[in-house]
């Protein structure tokens, strides 16, 4: 099974004081290598401070895009991994090793895998799903 | 299990046979290797990740290095390294976890590869034993055992128990949590202690087995696994630790097992034990569940499970519902009800002295148990008094006790038994 875990954190790194940054890029460093290892690692990527976000919505058939997160909290969503684990159980132990579940936390979500949304997803001719 | 990257120099017919061969032994291996890797490494997810990265290895190694003369041994200490390899790794980064609370998994004293392996019998008991340790709650217990145990995934767990997975796996991370606070010893108890902390383990498989075996929701493929798996754990135990009462509990699942096709209609109704088609019943497991309850009674005094289990083979016994030897199963209430007494048990006592003496008097003992309020909410005991209430031709009163049935069950199937029943009575 495939699970994606979303990392939210008050701070990003862009907002870290530098040492604390470089600090927490060599644990995620490690930390991915280490489920590149394990077999667990999919994907992952770190996203860009929620300033960076436009949210674009349609509505009878015009276009409209607004500054910004479309939630407002308090923690920000900062990157995420997707991970190939055997069980929630396993993806959970993986998620509690993502150096940002220290500060903030980590919502560990199944990936859809019913038919209909292989098949509408394309997964169902393509070799990957990722 | 994970595909391994592409790097293997190994041509691909080497690596199917491999993979092949791996899948086979992650099925009848795995859990044994996790067993030990607990004993060994003295954590759950510990020996869960050094189980994952041994099979991991071995699906990298096994093609160009061949087959190690003992998967086994290979698995247990390769998964053993891994750990420890990844919690040194770890500590040079991970500044919250306490490694001075675990005990040191390089230092524990564990000989050759070979007698790691020897014990790995002993592992598996042990970890039944930590599974169902009693300062767990009994749906922990449960979760535990069957994810640790048997192998089940934490969506299958929730599936088989009609549970939200998130809340399975909660119950699970809290329970291990509770065994590494509380510094729960990874061991088979002591003889003094054993036959309580066995009563807790016979009680978490059973459980398992009725969850399987009671047609009350779901899905009913997922739900005969679920007995599998607790007649497979019914099995381990006995061969392990074949006290009496463990013997008595695996005979007691296998003749109720011996049922299940006979016990519910192609459409999921409920068809009661008189009436069921007894050419159905798997003779294969009633002998070998009769061969077991002989054995278990002949050991010693004879236990709940056992006595249950020997009621079970009396029935199964009979040629038809009524050539059964019903004051045999009095009888044996009686001795059940002296030794273990639950108004549960008095009901179906009350049921075979009906069989036995006659519907008034079966009746008359279902009265006085309803008169003392203990079953007055219990669905099955006006189930059962509405049924010989019928019999007897007393159409008010078994109808007033359908009804009273109908109101008190939630499942499918029984209501749709009452349902009938109560058609039946007429207008």
């Amino acid at each position: 099974m495939k699970y994606l875990c979303l990392i939210c954190a008050e701070k990003v790194m862009e907002q870290m004081p530098h040492a604390d940054a470089d600090k927490h890029f060599e644990e995620y460093r490690e930390f991915t290598n280490a489920i590149r290892r394990s077999g667990h690692y999919v994907g992952c990527n770190r996203l860009l401070p929620p300033d960076a976000a436009s949210t674009v919505r349609v509505r009878d058939g015009r276009i409209s895009v607004t500054d910004g997160p479309w939630v407002e909290t308090k923690e920000q969503l900062g990157g995420y991994y997707l991970i190939e684990a055997r069980d929630l159980n396993e993806a959970i132990q993986v998620a509690a090793r993502i150096p940002g579940a220290r500060f903030g936390c980590v919502e560990v979500r199944p990936v859809a895998e019913d038919l209909q949304t292989v098949r509408a997803l394309g997964f169902d001719t393509q070799a990957s799903t990722c | 299990m994970v595909a391994p990257d592409a790097s293997s120099t190994a041509g691909p017919q080497a690596l199917a046979a491999v993979r092949s061969k791996l899948e086979e032994l992650y099925r009848s291996e795995s859990r044994r290797v996790f067993a030990t890797l607990v004993r060994l490494l003295g954590d759950f997810d510990l020996a869960e990740e050094g189980l994952h990265d041994a099979f991991r290895a071995a699906l990298e190694q096994w093609p160009e290095q061949g087959m190690p003369t003992n998967p086994r041994a290979w698995l247990v200490s390769t998964g053993r390294y891994k750990a420890v390899d990844a919690l040194r790794r770890r500590a040079r980064f991970d500044f919250v976890e306490d490694l001075d609370d675990r005990p040191d998994p390089a230092s524990e004293g564990g000989g050759d590869k070979d007698s790691l392996a020897d014990s790995v019998e002993d592992d598996r008991l042990r970890l039944i034993f930590t599974c169902c340790h009693p300062i767990l709650s009994a749906e922990a217990q449960i979760a535990l055992t069957l994810r640790e145990v048997c192998g089940l995934t934490t969506e299958e767990i929730a599936r088989a128990f009609l549970t939200a997975p998130p809340t399975v796996a909660q119950r699970i991370v809290r329970a291990k949590a509770r065994i590494r606070d509380a510094r729960i010893p990874y061991a088979v108890p002591a003889r003094a202690e054993l036959p309580d902390r066995l009563d807790s383990v016979l009680r978490v498989i059973y459980l398992v087995f009725n969850e399987g075996y009671s047609a009350s929701a779901g899905d009913s493929l997922t739900r005969a696994e679920l007995s599998a798996e607790a007649i497979r754990l019914g099995r381990l135990l006995t061969e392990l630790l074949p006290e009496p009462e463990s013997i008595g509990l695996l005979a007691l699942m296998l003749i109720q097992e011996s049922r299940r096709a006979a016990r519910t209609t192609p459409a999921g109704d409920l068809v009661l034990l008189d009436e069921q088609d007894r050419s159905l019943w798997r003779h294969d497991l009633i002998a070998e569940g009769t061969a077991l309850v002989e054995h278990s009674l002949a050991s010693g005094p004879a236990g709940p499970y056992a006595l249950q289990a020997a009621i079970a083979a009396v029935h199964a016994e009979a040629p038809t519902a009524a050539a059964t030897d019903w004051a045999q199963i009095v009888g044996l209430y009686d001795l059940l009800l002296q030794r273990y007494p639950s108004p549960v048990v008095e009901l179906n006592r009350a049921v075979a002295l009906a069989m036995r003496d006659g519907m008034a008097a079966g009746l008359a003992a279902i009265d006085a148990i309803l008169m003392r309020g203990e079953l007055a909410d219990y669905h099955l005991a006006h189930a059962a008094r509405a049924d010989l209430c019928r019999r007897l031709g007393r159409n008010e009163e078994a109808r007033a006790a359908y009804e009273r049935a109908l109101a008190l069950t939630r499942q499918g199937p029984e209501q749709r038994f009452l349902e009938r029943r109560l058609a039946a009575l007429g207008p």
